[in-house]
């Protein structure tokens, strides 16, 4: 058995863990129109301000094309044939795990995720899952005695209103783009937190304790904002592969960090990638922003992205404040007929600010998976400087990795650094590997994690376990 | 407990072995010896199931089974090492971890208990000191950054821990400076036992000082033409290869 036949058999086994369907939904008829985002805005109670700007968007909205730059190709999509509102109850969901596809069940065994969680992951009924929202619910009351606010976004609209109205669409306005205005239009929920000054919140925020984790839906939003001197690290999505039956998502996330504060986001995302043909699968096209507003304010990403058919992912960082620091830390892993086309944008502003890029792409299958930055160093970002590092691994001979770095600099007084490096999984690492006794597909995973190391240091210490499993159940040949 | 019979191999297309035939036994030393281009690195990579190698014809036996047949990694598991003459670079993988889990995947595979990471560094240690390989080695990614001499000497080492039946080495000598070329021969010798073979290949006499074998083979153009003692290295650091062939060229006539 030759190694290349090998890492084509690793590369090409199938999604083991199929997604239940057949879910019956309580859900408005599909299209969109401002009736639709009426229904949307009262069934969620919202006050008039939240109901304008959603209309304001919509408008705005049917203005806009879809952005077709990207490298990635797929179907037109008709968004007169989405629902746009969906009730949080399912009918069908399963009353306990029995009922739960037992290969999903077998992939949270592998990556060891507590069975309270299993549950909330694999959206067992309510009832179930009571142990877990009242895990949720003592967190909450520990946080509330810091004076933070962690919470869904339709739970802070009606308790901190304040808040969103000053926030909402500060660091991506309606108007950015095309997924951007659609999402303000329609957005359904996802999680609001808030960090007072001073504060240093003593865990790391995570979805998986989110209450209604199951029901955001998938135009989901997310504002976090950090007062000055305040600290946080939220962790978002889990390794697990999510139940989902939407095709399309498009969140918006938006951070703020004020003076000296500094938010850490890491995200692990593991949606169905679509079978081996490339048929169904999720389209992920994420508009994620932070804002470094404060002098001395720091926003790092880190994400692992394993799943969705198609993924068009940004997360940037707006550099205003002096001295302020933006990270990007990036592992993408393409199979089968996935397509990613992933990366960042550092935008200086402010005196002295720096950035750092590390990206590092995986392309097996058929996979194509592009990287695209850009570094924009603007008039008044004396001593500005950026680090960017672009790594591409490939696996077998049908997949792509490709790079378009953008840099764009108005003062001469900035430094800027890029370097990148394309390679194969030789047949001369997998032979090495295996003549020591280490038999292919583990050496493959090996070679994997030892390639994405710089970005796994970067994730909290348990989800950085995770993620490693997650690399070792993918190349087993599930996600790939 | 290592036979080749008649064994052809190509590579690319090109017919590189044309009848190998070789018999070690445990606790025996030999050298294989040859100018470049006459197949010693293909003989070795062929044992071992490099990937590419097609073999033709003959038969490979090792401890009763089947060689050829067998995975790389089955091989490595059943004691076969390969001291590879261009110790490949893995970014990012400690030479520690690496190592551990390589330990580790043959005893399991012998039915043995694995080893955890405290019980491994003081076993690795011990091992390390027979290489005289400096600690923080063990720290770095798998050869990333090594010199020549660290490769090699990275070479001996993993042999000592992983402790083979049968070991290839793979002009494990090449591109060593004389005290790098000491420190590895000690290594070697270090690992001779009763019940261990190995195979160096090699292109120069100069480690054959230091590690005496117990037999001699000499290679040119993939057939071994000439077998002896540990004198036989010697003969040939004389004349040199072209000598042994013109000897042998002699010999036919005489016999035609």
């Amino acid at each position: 058995m030759s190694s290349v036949n090998n890492i084509q058999e690793l590369a090409n086994r199938e999604y083991k863990y199929g997604f239940v369907t057949n879910i019956e939904a309580d859900t408005a008829p599909p299209g969109l129109d401002e009736d639709v985002i009426r229904l949307i805005s009262s069934k969620k109670n919202e006050p008039d301000f939240l109901l304008d700007w959603r209309l304001k968007a919509y408008r705005h909205w049917l203005t806009m094309r879809e952005p077709t730059w990207a490298n990635v190709h797929y179907p037109p999509i008709n968004y007169q044939d989405i629902c746009y509102y969906s009730a949080p109850k399912l009918k069908s969901k399963p009353k306990s795990l029995d009922e739960v596809d037992p290969e999903l069940l077998a992939t949270y065994e592998k990556l060891g995720i507590p069975l309270r969680e299993r549950e909330l992951l694999a959206g067992v009924a309510v009832d179930a899952v009571f142990d877990s929202v009242s895990v949720a619910t003592t967190f909450k009351e520990k946080l509330a005695e810091l004076g933070i606010i962690f919470c869904s976004f339709s739970d802070a609209v009606h308790s901190h209103p304040d808040l969103i109205r000053q926030y909402l669409g500060d660091v991506v306005p309606y108007t950015d783009n095309f997924f951007s205005a659609l999402n303000a239009a329609v957005f359904s929920d996802g999680s609001f937190c808030y960090i007072p000054a001073g504060v240093r919140c003593p865990m790391e925020l995570s979805t998986y304790f989110r209450i209604n984790a199951a029901s955001t839906g998938q135009f989901e939003r997310t504002l976090i904002i950090a007062e000055p001197g305040s600290y946080v690290s939220y962790l978002e999505g889990c390794t697990a592969p999510m139940r989902d039956e939407n095709q399309l998502h498009a969140a918006v996330v938006e951070l703020i960090a004020l003076d000296n504060a500094q938010i850490k986001y890491s995200t692990v995302q593991n949606w169905y990638p679509g079978n081996k043909e490339g048929k169904g699968g999720i389209y992920n096209f994420v508009t994620k922003r932070g804002k470094c507003k404060g002098a001395n304010s720091k926003i790092s990403w880190t994400q692992v992205e394993t799943g969705s058919a198609i993924t068009w992912k940004y997360p940037s960082c707006l550099l205003m404040g002096d001295n302020s620091v933006g990270e990007f830390y990036s592992v993408a892993l393409t199979n089968n007929y996935q397509q990613a086309d992933t990366g960042t944008k550092m935008i200086h502003m402010g005196k002295n600010t720096r950035s750092t890029i590390v990206s590092k792409g995986i392309s097996a299958g058929h996979g194509q998976n592009t990287y695209r930055g850009m570094v924009k160093i603007m008039k008044k970002a004396d001593g500005a400087r950026n680090y960017s590092r672009c790594d591409s691994l490939l696996i077998g001979d049908k997949c792509g990795a490709h790079t378009f770095p953008y840099i764009e600099v108005k003062n001469s007084t900035a430094q800027m650094e890029h370097e990148a490096s394309t390679s194969k999984i030789g047949e001369d690492q997998l032979f090495y590997c295996q003549q020591r006794g280490i038999q292919a597909e583990a050496a493959v995973s090996m070679i994997v994690n030892g390639f994405c190391k710089e970005v796994f240091r970067e994730l909290p210490m348990e989800f950085a376990v995770e993620a490693q499993k997650l690399l070792g159940v993918s190349l087993e040949g599930s996600v790939g | 407990m290592l036979d080749i019979i008649d064994l052809h191999a190509s590579v690319d297309g090109n017919q590189i072995l044309h009848g190998i035939n070789l018999s070690v036994h445990p606790g025996e030393v030999h050298a294989i010896m040859g100018p470049n281009g006459s197949g010693k690195s293909t003989l070795a990579k062929v044992l071992a199931g490099r990937e590419g190698y097609i073999v033709s014809c003959g038969t490979v036996t090792y401890a009763g089974d089947d060689l050829l047949t067998m995975l790389p990694e089955d091989r490595a598991r059943k004691g076969i090492f390969l001291g590879f003459q261009y110790p490949v670079e893995i970014p990012g993988v400690s030479n520690m971890y690496f190592l551990k889990t390589a330990l580790n995947s043959i005893r399991k595979y012998n039915g043995l208990e694995e080893m955890d990471a405290m019980d491994f560094l003081v076993y690795a240690k011990e091992k390390m000191k027979l290489v005289e390989m400096d600690e923080s080695l063990m720290n770095r990614a798998v050869n990333e950054g090594f010199s020549g001499g660290e490769k090699k000497r990275n070479e001996v080492f993993q042999m000592a821990v992983l402790e083979p039946k049968l070991a290839i080495l793979d002009e494990t000598d090449s591109g060593l400076d004389i005290d790098a070329l000491q420190v590895v021969a000690k290594g070697v010798n270090a690992l001779r036992r009763f019940d261990r073979a190995m195979i160096l290949v090699t292109h120069y006499q100069r480690l054959l000082n230091y590690v005496v074998p117990d037999y001699v083979h000499v290679l040119v153009n993939g057939r071994i033409v000439k077998s002896g003692g540990k004198d036989l290295a010697l003969e040939l650091e004389k004349k040199g290869y072209t000598g042994i062939e013109d000897d042998l060229t002699r010999q036919q006539a005489v016999n035609s």
